[in-house]
């Protein structure tokens, strides 16, 4: 298919320094799926961990240069519930550009969210044998509501889940605590340090006594917090990001 | 102590932590059967929202209307601006009645006073008359919890409290033996006692009547034995009709235990003959938590205790690391308007997970209101800190992507080349626990200026 429509692709800063690997993935799916795709070149941080730090003032330049950069975009699509979940909902409010800030806001899309959503595609066919957990992002899933929150009286969805259930041979793993944050939570992970750890041990122990292969996830900043205690614990379980798989699965 | 020690404290007995998670998810996971027995359970969120949203707009004109059916049911109303003047007001009740020994049902609003050590000071003794406050006040601790207070506490270590305050059998941890060796010990309480406290769960204003929910009928034995029966309220407790109760006691119960229905509801109208009620209504601090826009609709709360149990901070660090009256995420937005110096390092005490706020039967928003507290600590701290320059260099680097793409050369290249001692040294809390990821040769940015282009 062809959307017609100019892509800007929104790569977080640690996922560009650390992870190019889910970028590279996320760039070659939306291709796949039939969208004009770019890069600008000129981007760097949504200012999330700062704001959730509480200096959410001291992120107007970096708000302003995010809105500079994506506003000749149609879509801005991120692999990232949580930088997403920022730009929409908590960055600053730009004085004077009020509007215009609202409008670039609503053009930017969580990648799974962007597929279901703007481009309709639900079953894309493919492969992946592999007994898999899922890891929902907070930002993503009670932020931005890619996923029924078990909290609530509601109909039960995930888009990820849409997404990944048509794919041959995939088995879903159904996880004991269905939604439970993993503790990494930006600048918590080294402020409440004991208690980062033992909620990432925690999240762990229910994908890995469900005998889960590979941990997939829509955040990586939750898949390196999870994957860097695996790690440390010798504990093989693998980690992907979303994006990888559907790439990779994709037919 | 701030929070972050005091969790670390609490973890360091890991089997207890877990089972302390353990404990707290149970009631979460009843509560979660219990709701989604109700259809129409998220438009009831909705609707008691919407009620409270009404009361704390018009809170002025519904406790005027409150006070005057009150004392038209013969009920004599007291007003107190702060704890010290609500102290006075019980003492000076208790000394006209020449009483010496209360006791008091369930009231966090007491506690917020710490009006216990205060009668004790002035030579009265109180007994708490919940099962788990009992409790905690023989181990002369706080609740640890609002609704569940002795939850930190297994049976075995009740019993040992039990053996040395109630000569129960040593070593006899039945749940059914000690509760029975609790209600004879109690009964002698409340036979004696001419003044009963309680608190208040809803005030309501057209009738002036009030409710105390308990599941053990406490405050109602109390109560009726008593000449005189003290109701310590907060002023964020009215609702505006007496069928607005068919929405909050459905919500409440569910929400804190997931029962259907809290035990007893008991709705004091107007004093027996000969007998009197009092009530004390408060404010210390809720008129002005009230005018700040961002924070007032954490008046709104039910103290059903549902964001505790919910949260995953809250479970494996007990209530106690949270050194407030009122734990949990709640607490984490109601005590910083108190004193926001002693509480500056609850608002960072979550992950902003928003757990808490999905579950709150009137819909307060609490994870957004950390993200608000924490702005505003931030902002109390010295502008010249550590972390707030470090702020500063950050919003300088990532509005220009130049300073971006350098710094994060060079933070690729020192990962690489730094030593692992160096790195996982202690200076280094992520990598006490955690590996770091293995580091890619080159950027994103890196790569697509070769790759990118289709």
């Amino acid at each position: 298919m062809s959307l017609n429509k100019k892509v800007g692709l929104f790569i977080p800063c640690y996922v560009d320094q650390f992870y190019p690997k889910v970028a590279i993935a996320t760039l070659e799916l939306l291709r796949k799926l039939g969208c004009e795709v770019s890069y600008p070149m000129n981007q760097t941080c949504c200012g999330q961990p700062m704001a959730n730090a509480g200096y959410e003032r001291d992120t107007v330049a970096t708000t302003q240069h995010f809105l500079d950069t994506f506003e000749s975009y149609d879509y801005i699509v991120c692999p990232s519930g949580s930088c997403v979940h920022h730009v929409r909902d908590h960055a600053p409010s730009i004085e004077g550009k009020e509007n215009n800030q609202k409008d670039i806001q609503q053009r930017v899309y969580e990648l799974t969210e962007f597929i279901t959503d703007i481009l309709k595609i639900t079953d894309i066919k493919g492969s992946y044998p592999h007994r898999v957990g899922f890891h929902s992002s907070c930002h993503g899933q009670r932020g931005l509501r890619l996923a029924s929150s078990s909290e609530l009286n509601q109909p039960v969805f995930n888009k990820a889940k849409e997404l990944l259930a048509n794919f041959e041979g995939l088995e879903w793993v159904e996880l004991s605590r269905k939604d439970e944050c993993c503790g990494f939570g930006g600048t918590f992970a080294v402020t409440e340090e004991a208690l980062s750890i033992q909620m990432g041990k925690d999240r762990l122990q229910d994908h890995i006594s469900k005998e889960a292969e590979i941990i997939i996830g829509g955040d990586m900043s939750c898949i390196m917090h999870l994957s860097g205690i695996a790690s440390r614990n010798k504990q093989s379980i693998q980690f992907k990001h979303i994006a990888e798989v559907l790439n990779e699965a994709m037919l | 102590m701030s929070h972050p020690i005091q969790a670390a404290k609490f973890l360091e007995d890991k089997s207890n932590a877990k089972w302390h998670d353990e404990t707290l998810w149970f009631v979460r996971d009843k509560r979660d059967t219990s709701s989604k027995g109700i259809p129409e359970w998220e438009n009831l969120r909705e609707l008691a929202s919407s009620i409270k949203d009404n009361v704390l707009s018009n809170l002025d004109s519904y406790l005027v209307e409150f006070e005057k059916n009150a004392i038209k049911n013969g009920i004599k109303i007291h007003w107190a601006k702060d704890a010290e003047e609500h102290n006075q007001i019980v003492l000076s009740i208790l000394k006209e009645k020449d009483c010496k020994a209360i006791v008091k049902s369930k009231s966090i609003l007491t506690e917020e006073c710490h009006l216990n050590p205060y009668l004790e000071e002035n030579g009265v003794e109180v007994v708490d008359t919940d099962l788990g406050e009992r409790i905690v006040q023989f181990l002369n601790q706080p609740p640890s919890h609002i609704v569940l207070p002795a939850i930190h506490l297994k049976k075995e270590h009740i019993s040992e409290i039990f053996h040395e305050k109630l000569q129960t059998e040593k070593g006899n941890n039945d749940p059914y033996y000690l509760t029975q060796a609790a209600r004879k010990h109690l009964r002698e309480k409340f036979l004696a006692a001419k003044v009963a406290i309680t608190g208040v769960n809803f005030g309501v204003a057209e009738t002036g009547e009030f409710v105390v929910c308990t599941n053990e009928g406490n405050a109602d034995m109390g109560v009726h034995l008593a000449d005189t029966h003290i109701a310590c309220m907060g002023i964020e407790k009215l609702i505006p009709k007496r069928e607005h109760l068919g929405v909050f006691l459905r919500l409440l119960a569910r929400s804190a235990t997931g029962q259907s229905i809290t035990n007893y509801n008991s709705h004091f109208r107007s004093p027996s003959e000969g007998k009197e009620i009092h009530i004390i209504l408060l404010d210390n601090g809720r008129t002005k938590q009230l005018g700040r826009e961002k924070f007032r609709n954490s008046l709104k709360c039910i103290r059903c205790g549902a964001c505790m149990n919910t949260c995953p901070i809250y479970r494996r660090s007990g209530g106690y690391s949270y050194d407030s009256v009122v734990p949990g995420p709640i607490g984490s937005i109601l005590s910083p308007g108190i004193d926001l110096k002693k509480h500056s390092s609850l608002p960072f005490a979550s992950t902003l997970c928003g757990s808490c706020s999905d579950v709150c039967p009137v819909k307060i928003n609490i994870h957004e209101q950390l993200y608000e507290w924490r702005q505003e600590i931030t902002k109390a701290q010295s502008s010249i800190n550590a972390k707030s320059i470090a702020m500063k260099i950050a919003n300088g680097i990532f509005s220009t992507p130049y300073a971006y793409k350098l710094s994060g050369q060079i933070m690729r290249g020192s990962l690489k080349i730094l030593p692992e001692s160096v790195t996982y040294s202690n200076l280094n809390t992520w990598g006490k626990e955690r590996d770091l990821p293995e580091l890619p040769k080159q950027s994103f940015k890196d790569w697509y200026k070769n790759n990118g282009n289709e």
